[in-house]
């Protein structure tokens, strides 16, 4: 087993396949509830994160977690309090973006590594990060097990939560550390500005094929596996960026998907 | 005690006052209708009860163990959210399958377990959100707009039913409604909302009453004559209630 985790194109792929997993069902939830800009905001904060903890010397990935939390809860904090929830999300996501990348040029010596963390560097994922990956993957998913049909109501209707005797504020509590722990660990496979692309992309693509929400989960699980086995493999032969690779083959399956299900529409609709 | 005793409310939301020094109490088996204008704090008051929002003062009690079955305004389903009626009826949590479909079939839904809740129609989501709230046999049904956006003869038929469901269950009833003609009607008790408790009582003497008048005008007089003539004969307790059909017809 060491042996293969030698493999630098094996932890990868085990790297690859942590991060799909837990950003898909993870995904779902952002899809449902509309919170795509939100996943936006809370990977770019990130970013300011690793230049913090760069130079602080700690780990990017608890620099990262911390700035992500900060920042998701930042803005769970502002939300329903009438303030335009797109544009402030707009702002909070660029500008969060942006202090990071000037953060980072403060740094010197680290520019060059800047690609690494916007994008990912998952061909250089260690044992230890692999560890770590897969830490937070099992997390993601313990907490989504552990709270998912409250989580599931309470994206439906607050009211019917509340009656049901359940907090919708703890749950969006819980969707914010699950997505800080998500963002923190996809840095290394795919960097901030495509973080959000894995959570979104194969929850969507997984939508016309699914009849409940548990498996629409499942399903996008499957196909961000996927995506992320087919990018690294065609990084691999044509010596493109890793992270990027990714997300295209998560974006050709959404065009599939998207084609067949309106063929199958369009089929039902003659018979 | 009573199943709510709400005392001295008073909620502030955005700086708005929106409910001030409410009183308001629900004894068992009583159907009581919320009137008001828009705006008016009729789900403000519903959500403070079902303790979806805090009071900023005074107190809301619920009878301790009260089981509440909650129908919420139409809720929107997203269509990026696959899910089953049959699926939606088991959450927060896992319910044995007969008990879902005894819920189903009191609501008139049974045959729409397998449906996807997005391709309901109006009339076909409201019933299945009943059954929803009746799942856990609930000693007050609360009920908020629960027929806007349902056409004239939809709402009716809802109507219907929840009368059906009230004589099966004998459940007590709380809604808010803007259909003061047909809500009226079946009430024992009506508090008409305008921030406060402008008047409350038996339809007749809110009907009647002057701040009642100054809120909604005397349009609702022709309703309040039917509900007096409907309701002068006596029912049998057995009673369908099927006669409420003639309160649709009088707009």
């Amino acid at each position: 087993m060491t042996s293969l985790l030698d493999s630098f194109l094996i932890r990868a792929a085990l790297a690859g396949i942590g991060v799909a997993i837990a950003a898909a069902p993870l995904g779902c939830f952002v899809v449902w509830r509309r919170m795509a800009y939100f996943g936006d905001a809370t990977a770019h904060a990130a970013i300011l994160g690793v230049a913090l903890s760069l130079a602080f010397s700690t780990s990017i990935f608890a620099g990262a977690l911390v700035a992500a939390l900060v920042m998701a809860l930042t803005v769970s904090a502002l939300s329903g309090r009438g303030y335009a929830m797109d544009t402030l999300l707009g702002v909070l996501a660029h500008s969060a973006l942006a202090f990071g990348l000037v953060a980072v040029s403060f740094l010197s010596g680290v520019r060059i590594d800047l690609m690494a963390y916007l994008f990912g560097d998952i061909l250089a994922v260690s044992q230890t990060d692999l560890a770590v990956i897969w830490g937070g993957t099992a997390l993601v998913l313990a907490l989504l097990w552990w709270r998912w049909s409250a989580l599931l109501l309470s994206s439906l209707n607050q009211d019917l939560a509340y009656a049901a005797g359940l907090n919708p504020r703890r749950e969006q509590m819980v969707l914010t550390v699950a997505l800080a722990l998500v963002v923190a660990v996809a840095i290394k496979v795919v960097g901030v500005l495509l973080i959000a692309a894995l959570l979104i992309i194969p929850a969507a693509t997984a939508r016309p094929f699914a009849t409940t929400p548990e498996r629409m989960g499942m399903i996008a699980a499957a196909l961000g596996t996927i995506s992320s086995v087919g990018g690294l493999v065609l990084s691999y032969h044509f010596d493109t960026p890793t992270g990027p690779s990714i997300v295209c083959v998560a974006a050709v399956l959404f065009t599939l998907s998207s084609i067949g299900s309106a063929l199958r529409h369009r089929v039902a609709r003659q018979i | 005690m009573s199943l709510i005793e709400v005392t001295d409310l008073t909620i502030r939301l955005g700086g708005n006052t929106v409910l001030s020094h409410v009183d308001f109490h629900m004894d068992e088996g009583e159907i009581v209708t919320i009137v008001g204008p828009n705006g008016s704090g009729k789900s403000t008051l519903l959500k403070a009860i079902i303790g979806a929002i805090r009071p900023s003062a005074g107190t809301v009690r619920l009878r301790p163990d009260l089981r509440i079955g909650y129908v919420p305004q139409k809720l929107h389903v997203d269509p990026t959210l696959p899910l089953t009626v049959q699926r939606f009826m088991n959450l927060p949590h896992q319910v044995a399958h007969a008990d879902v479909r005894r819920a189903l079939t009191e609501a008139g839904a049974e045959d729409l377990g397998n449906r996807q809740m997005a391709d309901l129609s109006g009339g076909q989501f409201q019933r299945v959100m009943l059954a929803r709230a009746l799942l856990s046999k609930p000693q007050l049904l609360i009920l908020d707009e629960a027929t806007q956006g349902l056409d004239q003869p939809g709402s009716a038929a809802f109507y219907r039913q929840i009368e059906q469901v009230r004589s099966d269950l004998g459940c007590a009833v709380l809604m808010v409604s803007h259909e003061l003609h047909v809500v009226m009607a079946a009430s024992d008790r009506v508090i008409c909302l305008n921030g406060h408790v402008c008047c409350q009582g038996e339809p007749e003497h809110v009907a009647s009453a002057p701040e009642y008048r100054a809120l909604f005008g005397s349009g609702t007089q022709g309703a309040l004559a039917l509900y007096r003539h409907e309701h002068n004969h006596s029912h049998d307790p057995g009673c369908g209630h099927d006669h409420s059909h003639t309160h649709e017809a009088a707009e």
